[in-house]
């Protein structure tokens, strides 16, 4: 046996991958697994390895940007060329002025918005940018430019200018990934705006769908319908849109409606996002005021009287 | 002595690289389709090389996979360690496998690759992934040859270039 192990033929060179290791390793993967699942240690790493980290989102970010640049470079060209064949010479340095300030005036107006937003809220507000890259196909994750050391903390809503897009979920020093809420694993506490009716909107993983489902079947809801964030459970305040209602249908089992909605915010489109900061309470008990009398204990308490020791009974 | 640092070097390259394509984003519809780049790289170096990339190799680099994806960590260690296992044993036979049946035993690996992937979902209790999640191994198939034929020839490039 020993001998056989220690011929080096490659046909029969199994040694070096017993079985024992295997189970090795397997046995280490699992156990690795089971405590980040407990601990959640694997934030704590990804905090120690940021700075090995980030480069590399940046650097797989970047075909896409260049793939994005160079699109929108060729698209203008097009588009340059197709007026240049409908409109006569003269016209076209003024067409092309025209396009430029049309371009400027949409930014303008998208800027606008999100001003008036960040203004309607009176709470603090701030800006990040998306970083593009996908963590895992499988789950609707969102990078962002803001991390610990801008005071992201983990749970701010995420919105953009027409709705609610998600929630911070992980925050590294100097960025920060979100959770959308076309997630299959997110759920926001909402109301339909028009009739009031409180119930919760699950992602389902596609990036254009909510769903609504466990609608009583006597309630009024009907497509067209706005919800709205409901501000119960506290992760997202009151009133924000999330999403229209596409459609309504029984379930499967016929006791409950499910409707199918469109998210607000533009989830595949948005650059720039805005991040809610926490409420502070703004009314409640007030702060307890510093003692302002006399210090209390600079004379010693009355020390009671010693009950005597072997007090007779 | 150079020329072990070369071949180190496309190692190191192509593991890096695979790292990056992994984390590239791709537009909405062909997500589901993106192959499991890290899996193809450790196939590869598994069949070509075991010296080089032995389970604990692999294991690592799972680790590090999975540090930059932000799953579970673990996840994709375990994953790639059962990977290079079945790659390591049946080496002998794969290596001699014309190319279409080195596809077809590249897409079995992949879809057991995924099968684990599906059960330790269910053990952290993640939600269960839609038919989509399927087509990755398939998409992995059909880049195998090129992998192998682009991988391959930088190594072939670089053993004429030294001798």
């Amino acid at each position: 046996m020993a001998i056989a192990r220690n011929d080096s033929s490659p046909l029969f060179a199994a040694g070096a991958t017993s079985t024992l290791r295997l189970i090795v390793y397997l046995a280490a993967g699992v156990a690795l697994m089971v405590a980040d699942h407990r601990g959640r240690y694997l934030e704590t790493v990804r905090q120690y390895l940021h700075l090995a980290i980030e480069p590399v989102y940046r650097i797989a970010a970047m075909p896409a940007d260049a793939a994005r640049s160079l699109r929108l470079a060729v698209s203008d060209r097009q588009a340059l060329t197709q007026e240049n064949q409908r409109l006569r010479e003269a016209l076209l340095l003024t067409q092309a002025r025209l396009n430029r300030l049309g371009a400027v005036a949409e930014q303008n107006t998208r800027l606008k918005e999100l001003l008036e937003v960040q203004h309607s809220l009176g709470m603090g507000v701030q800006l990040a940018k998306l970083i593009d890259v996908v963590l895992d196909p499988s789950r609707q994750r969102i990078m962002l430019d803001a991390g610990a050391n801008q005071g992201i903390t983990v749970g701010q809503a995420v919105l953009d200018a027409y709705g609610v897009m998600g929630q911070i979920s992980e925050v590294l020093p100097t960025t920060s990934s979100a959770i959308l809420i076309t997630d299959r694993s997110h759920a926001v506490p909402v109301t339909i705006e028009r009739t009031g009716l409180r119930t919760i909107a699950y992602g389902n993983g596609t990036t254009d769908q909510l769903e609504v489902p466990n609608i009583p079947v006597s309630a009024d809801v009907k497509a067209g319908d706005k919800l709205v964030t409901s501000g119960l459970g506290g992760g997202f305040p009151a009133g924000f849109p999330v999403g229209v209602i596409d459609s309504v249908s029984a379930d499967a089992s016929g006791m409950f409606a499910a409707a199918l909605a469109r998210p607000a915010a533009a989830l595949e489109r948005s650059g720039d996002v805005l991040l809610l900061r926490p409420l502070a309470e703004p009314v409640g008990p007030p702060a307890p005021a510093a003692s302002g009398g006399p210090p209390v204990d600079t004379s010693p308490p009355p020390v009671p009287a010693a009950p005597p020791a072997g007090g007779a009974r | 002595m150079n020329r072990q640092r070369a071949n180190l070097w496309l190692f190191v390259a192509s593991l890096v690289l695979a790292c990056l394509l992994q984390l590239m984003p791709l537009p909405e519809l062909l997500l589901p389709f993106k192959p499991y780049w890290l899996g193809l790289v450790v196939i590869y170096w598994a069949l070509e090389e075991p010296e080089r990339l032995g389970l604990g190799r692999a294991f690592l680099f799972g680790l590090v996979g999975d540090v930059l994806q932000g799953d579970l960590l673990g996840d994709q260690a375990l994953r790639l360690a059962a990977l290079a296992f079945v790659v390591l044993r049946f080496r002998s036979r794969l290596r001699f496998f014309p190319m279409w049946q080195q596809a077809l035993a590249v897409l079995a690996l992949l879809v057991n690759d995924r099968v684990v992937s599906v059960m330790v979902r269910a053990f952290s209790g993640d939600p269960m992934p839609t038919a989509a999640f399927w087509y990755a191994p398939f998409a992995g198939m059909l880049a195998w040859p090129w992998v192998f034929l682009l991988i391959d020839d930088v190594r072939a490039r670089l053993r004429t270039h030294e001798s």
